[in-house]
């Protein structure tokens, strides 16, 4: 019998090491970082991370001989030293596309970062990257309208939009609200935003805040003649409590509504983006939990991955971090990962941490967000790093200026605007960034004093989470 | 509070009425327009035209000035057209888009003349 059953024990290595084999196009790749125990080879460590995150178990079962185990299996086809640092090594591991429901993030996931981050084999382990075939990619459905969609709804041309998120956090009434949010957009925002744990909660239930909010719009609206909108949260206890404010912010006439994917769920924000698909609204997506995945570098999902779990889920908004804020960002990984929220089509750049070519095809671009501790001296670095396809928003920076909220949106408004004329008569922002706003200021009273406020504010302590470089 | 400026709005105030991008901004000089206009050549954009009464400027759809000018690269002739349309509405609001066909959207859109808000 040459396929005889023998119960025991087997090497991971000897069915899950392949060296020899070649990715197909429609395979899905992973990435991880491997931090082995002490002792264990390389090979068979990465043999049995792709064993535990698709079919293998720790022993070898008879019903492993019902069916073609060789097909199904995910393949450890590559391993790479980690530049600078000697205590783990880059796994590439290779799955056929058959393994993972259609249109699933929920179920790529549950595989990929499965029953594997707890494996004893294991000191630590991260997820750095996933390639996702074409083939799969067509299967999702994808931020519900893209980038172009939401301009033409916007009518936002040619500048990167501008947002604010609503302070304090908690604790304002919605009429009280509502008012923050009026004096914001008059001034010359675009949006407003619910902050992450605006829900529903007894100082301001959520029907009464969407009510107060859309009245602040239609105001604004039609004091400046232009088009704005309120990141509407709708992030909520149960997927059915979710639809229901969705459909109640549309029925009201709200542009956009907000979600919390990571807290809320994958299963709950893939309903909601295809929903809000159907409905012509927009989606922002804040990323609640994200730093306890993608913090520590030797372990958990690298925010490069959940990037593409979200443009897959559907989102046309992503927080990204801003580089420049109080919040942790390195700047060649967050041009990567802005890329691949945004680009039809992203190459290996293991200088920004891009591990594989990734192709969207037709799936519609998310906007980055960069959001947290920002202001206008912060805007010429803002509109070089991010380009016009992202959205800037100011929190404190314009509800901590001295002359109110409609004053400091004003600021951020004539600086934005100011950096992208100067930007495209081609002078270099970063270098003349003082002289452009300065020269702005002369024209603003309101940006005159933002710049007076907020002057020596800086946040400069060193990023966690570096891209691996070599050390010596 | 006597250093605290109030800030200038309202519906009854037809200067609060703003239209979209560098409408924040002092309208531009004849040669800052030149430099935008240079701006769209080089990004490889479709230079266009468009212009609406002011009162009408929330409309997704302004009056086209004739078509837009596919593959021109010649600023001088672009800016001769931006001339044209603003002597024929002089009091119109005349905008400046550079449509990029690749991402089916106007990489560029602001207003380089501005009519007289009657709303």
């Amino acid at each position: 019998m040459a396929k005889n059953y023998q119960a025991g024990v087997k090497e991971y290595r000897e069915t899950y090491w392949m060296p020899e084999y070649t990715p197909k196009e429609t395979d899905i790749l992973a990435c991880f970082k491997v931090t082995p125990q002490p002792g264990v080879p390389r090979e068979e460590v990465a043999a049995a991370v792709a064993a535990e995150s698709s079919t293998g178990t720790w022993t070898t079962v008879w019903t492993d001989l019902l069916t073609d185990l060789d097909y199904y299996k995910g393949r450890a086809y590559a391993i790479e030293d980690v530049p600078g640092d000697d205590t783990c090594f880059y796994a590439f591991v290779a799955y056929p596309i058959d393994l993972f429901e259609e249109g699933s993030v929920v179920n790529v996931m549950t595989s990929l970062v499965g029953n594997v981050f707890g494996f004893k084999a294991l000191r630590a382990l991260r997820l750095e990257d996933i390639r996702f075939p074409l083939a799969y990619v067509m299967t999702c459905n994808g931020p519900p309208q893209g980038i172009q969609v939401e301009r033409d709804l916007l009518n936002k041309y040619g500048r990167p939009l501008l947002g604010c998120t609503i302070k304090p956090k908690l604790g304002l009434s919605a009429k009280n609200y509502g008012r923050a949010c009026y004096e914001g957009l008059r001034g010359g925002l675009d949006f407003t935003k619910d902050d992450e744990n605006v829900n529903s909660q007894p100082f301001m239930r959520w029907r009464h805040r969407f009510d107060f909010v859309m009245e602040a719009i239609q105001k604004a609206e039609a004091e400046t003649g232009e088009r704005k909108g309120h990141y509407l949260n709708v992030t909520a206890p149960t997927a059915d409590e979710m639809m229901k404010r969705a459909e109640y912010a549309k029925e009201i006439g709200a542009p956009i509504i907000m979600h919390d994917y990571l807290t809320g769920g994958w299963a709950a924000n893939t309903q909601l983006a295809r929903w809000c698909r159907d409905n012509g609204m927009l989606l922002h997506i804040h990323r609640a939990m994200h730093a306890v995945l993608d913090r520590n570098p030797h372990h958990g999902i690298h925010f490069r991955v959940l990037t593409k779990i979200l443009r897959l889920s559907g989102g046309d908004h992503l927080h990204s971090g801003t580089v420049v804020g109080k919040l942790e960002g390195d700047r060649d990984a967050t041009l990567g990962w802005i890329d691949i929220m945004r680009d039809k089509f992203i190459k290996e750049d293991r200088s920004r941490g891009i591990f594989f070519d990734q192709d969207w095809g037709a799936m519609p671009g998310v906007l980055p967000v960069a959001s947290g501790g920002i202001h206008v001296w912060h805007m010429p670095a803002l509109v070089n790093i991010f380009g016009d396809d992202s959205v800037l928003q100011f929190g404190g920076g314009t509800l901590g200026h001295p002359w109110g909220n409609a004053a400091g949106a004003a600021a951020n408004r004539v600086a934005v605007e100011a950096c992208v004329q100067a930007r495209n008569q081609g002078r270099e922002l970063e270098k003349e960034g003082k002289e452009i706003l300065t020269a702005a200021a002369a024209h603003s009273p309101e940006l005159k004093m933002a710049m007076e406020t907020w002057k020596e504010i800086k946040f400069e302590f060193d990023t966690v989470d570096k891209l691996d470089v070599a050390h010596k | 509070m006597s250093n605290m400026q109030d800030y200038q709005s309202s519906l009854s105030d037809t200067s609060s009425r703003k239209f979209e991008t560098f409408s924040y901004l002092p309208e531009m000089t004849p040669e800052q327009i030149r430099t935008q206009i240079e701006y769209i050549v080089s990004k490889g954009w479709n230079p266009g035209i468009e212009h609406t009464e002011p009162e009408n400027a929330n409309s997704h759809y302004w009056y086209m000035w004739k078509l837009p000018m596919f593959g021109e690269t010649d600023v001088d002739a672009i800016l001769g057209e931006c001339e044209a349309c603003h002597k024929a509405h002089p009091n119109n609001h005349v905008r400046l888009l550079g449509f990029d066909n690749y991402a089916q959207s106007a990489g560029a859109s602001m207003v380089i003349y501005r009519g007289e808000i009657k709303y």
